[in-house]
């Protein structure tokens, strides 16, 4: 997907005038928000659920080579194939190329945003293969031809009027406007593609070392028909996927759900370990993990290594005041919200994603709801600082913030000017006690009132009130 | 020429800057973690005696829509089976796990069932099969593949029925995990653990169930060993 984060600004202001989106993401406030909420009160293990989940990360991170030798040899062992790409391109090219050797014609597709992020899904296409989304949400934006707004509610910004009129357009037959037979109709339509696949692709929530089994995590069960049905399988995995064992594992799961949309357990949580065993009834013949780098190994590190604990819940979007007003399509790229304002700069560069680290207020509820306890704020801020050094903020902003700074390191010269400002200020509004309209502050006062100064500043104050 | 995987290991390598003293550690700590089968923290919230356990596996499993019932015995089996096809107004058709554990119930008591023993295909309406486990923490079922267990009896047909020994309830996912252990030498290809028929909330936002797994998930407790 051609990222297109330069636009964040346009694409805000066009979703905050969009009214259905508006109340699709009013919905994820009552709904997923709310949801986590509760099920974090209901545990009472759950922060201390959140310490070791963290824990178990770091110690990964830490040791990540090693793990993914444990693993790969494992999956040998159990009649697996491990295959390792550098890149967006080498992933791409080895699924493809594994989907040929076995003459694949159609596809079956779990959600799996590694896939979105290497672009698998127009490459396929491009290369002849006939690829179907089995994720409801996800096959809804592949109608639309539409990238997911969500990391784990891809299709959160379709009404369903526009649900409805989609399905009416690829299906035929009668106009349908029910949830449930919505829901009734994409399963017709899904069940032939499940027989008919000749490859099932899916991504992994977790890879064990221990075992050398893959996670997969759904609540409509279509991982486990797109694994379960075809004669290969193939899962796409980023490299930071991997846990210890399957004790840790556990540990993880505990709090995905509940962070992502308030249950306690996905309906769906599977482990696979292998193909088929000869007397098995079912499942498939060949089992390949494609484990993926695209740019994790370069995080490793550095400020950003904290990054890589993401488990991929989505809470801090359901969180984000800004997310809430632009939804994700705003983001213009595979990852919105804070996670990724710190996600899409480190893999599309910098200086086209700058406008993102700085798409936050800092309130820090990201941070705080996040179950892996990532410092989103403190990432976010570094990439502002990267930013600057890189000469991309704002002529205007950096002359400001250099003002600023030489004043903030002459505290005299600070507080006689912040004084005299504030009287001013103080004198210039009188008694209307906020400016409508102030000059050179246009962007404030655009949406809203500037209060006026009132009395003088804190550290006249403070002085005043130490020595009484 | 070095291969993606070299390259991939040597840049994690290359990041993570381990001194040989610390490299030969780090090897040590791998190994001693991966061996290790010290529990992580277990919310206190599945355990209890056995009728704890169930009640709160019942409840559990109850709040996420799966429909419990418990019988006493084996032979009760089939006559429930049966009326829960009726209540539904479902075909009195069945695909049946090929395990012989299920035979105890004596199937012929229910002469109009017609059932099939195999994986499930696309003509089946309900699948039925053996749960490893019950998990009463979050009301989930663990299923674990075999010959005479196919993965795919409580994902394709539209209603699934698991039987589900009362006495294999327990309270957590790791102890359904030691069970499987303790009974087979093995790890299975695939372990299912199932909270609830198949959801989705994929068209606005509203929960809808059997997207693409079962619309109904009916487990059934049996008291008798």
């Amino acid at each position: 997907m051609q990222p297109s984060s330069l636009a964040f600004k346009d694409r805000a202001r066009a979703a905050m005038a969009d009214p259905q989106l508006q109340h699709s993401l009013d919905l994820l406030k009552h709904g997923w928000q709310a949801g986590r909420t509760r099920a974090a009160a209901a545990l009472p293990e759950f922060e201390a659920l959140r310490d070791e989940g963290r824990n178990i990360k770091d110690h990964v991170l830490g040791h990540l080579d090693l793990y993914l030798e444990a693993f790969e040899a494992r999956v040998v062992e159990a009649g697996g194939h491990v295959h390792w790409a550098r890149d967006a391109a080498e992933a791409r090219r080895i699924t493809l190329d594994i989907c040929r050797d076995v003459g694949a014609r159609s596809v079956t597709k779990s959600k799996s945003m590694i896939a979105e992020e290497i672009g698998l899904n127009e490459f396929l296409e491009v290369n002849g293969i006939d690829r179907v989304e089995t994720d409801l949400g996800e096959y809804i934006i592949q109608l639309a031809n539409e990238p997911p707004s969500h990391i784990i509610g891809p299709a959160i910004h379709k009404t369903i009027a526009e649900i409805s009129e989609l399905f009416q357009k690829n299906h035929g037959g009668e106009r349908i406007t029910e949830p449930a037979a919505l829901v009734a109709e994409a399963r017709r339509v899904m069940r032939q593609r499940y027989l008919d696949a000749d490859v099932g692709i899916t991504g992994a929530n977790f890879l064990v070392a221990e075992t050398g089994s893959i996670v997969t995590v759904t609540n409509e069960g279509n991982a486990e028909l797109t694994h379960g049905l075809p004669r290969t399988h193939i899962a796409i995995a980023s490299i930071e996927k991997i846990v210890p064992r399957l004790l840790d594992a556990f540990t993880l799961l505990r709090l995905l759900a509940r962070s992502a949309t308030g249950q306690d357990f996905s309906a769906y949580t599977t482990l696979l370990t292998g193909p088929k065993r000869p007397d098995d009834r079912d499942g498939p013949e060949n089992f390949h993990v494609v484990l993926v780098d695209n740019g994790r190994s370069a995080m490793l590190g550095t400020a950003l290594q904290e990054m890589l604990r993401c488990i991929r819940c989505g809470a801090c979007m359901n969180h984000c005041p800004v997310y809430l007003a632009t939804g994700g399509h705003a983001y213009g790229w595979v990852y919105p919200g804070p996670m990724g304002s710190v996600l899409t700069p480190g893999f599309i560069g910098i200086e086209k994603a700058h406008l993102l680290p700085n798409a936050s207020t800092f309130c820090g509820k990201c941070e705080e709801v996040c179950p892996v306890r990532i410092p989103l704020p403190k990432l976010m801020r570094h990439w502002r600082e990267v930013q600057f050094d890189q000469k991309l903020t704002p002529t205007t902003a950096r002359w400001g913030l250099g003002l600023w700074a030489a004043m903030a390191r002459r505290p005299a010269l600070y507080r006689f000017a912040t004084g005299t400002a504030i009287r001013l200020l103080g004198l210039w509004a009188g008694r209307r006690g906020a400016f409508a309209r102030l000059p050179l502050a246009g962007g404030w006062t655009g949406g809203r009132d500037l209060p006026a100064p009132q009395g003088r500043t804190f550290m006249a104050q403070w002085t005043r009130r130490k020595n009484r | 020429m070095s291969t993606s995987r070299d390259v991939v290991l040597g840049r994690i390598r290359n990041g993570l800057q381990r001194t040989d003293m610390e490299e030969t550690l780090a090897v040590r700590r791998v190994g001693h973690t991966l061996a290790s089968a010290e529990p992580n923290l277990v919310p206190a919230r599945g355990s209890g005696d056995l009728e704890e356990r169930i009640a709160t596996f019942t409840g559990m499993a109850r709040a996420v829509l799966t429909d419990v019932r418990r019988i006493a015995a084996w032979h009760e089996l089939p006559a429930l089976v049966g009326q829960y096809l009726r209540e539904h107004n479902l075909p009195q058709k069945l695909v049946m796990a090929p395990d012989e554990a299920l035979d105890r119930a004596g199937w012929d008591s229910q002469p109009l069932l017609r059932i099939r023993r195999d994986t499930a295909a696309d003509a089946d309406t309900t699948g039925v099969t053996l749960a490893e486990a019950g998990v009463a923490e979050t009301g989930t079922l663990c299923l674990a593949s075999s010959d005479r267990r196919p993965t795919l009896l409580a994902f394709f047909p539209e209603t699934s029925i698991v039987v589900l020994p009362a006495a294999d309830v327990v309270a957590s996912y790791e102890e359904a995990l030691e069970r499987y252990s303790a009974r087979h030498d093995a790890p299975p290809r695939s372990i299912n653990f199932v909270t609830g028929p198949s959801r989705t909330g994929d068209i606005g936002q509203k929960l809808e169930l059997g997207a693409h797994g079962p619309r109904r998930l009916l487990v059934v407790l049996i008291d008798e060993a």
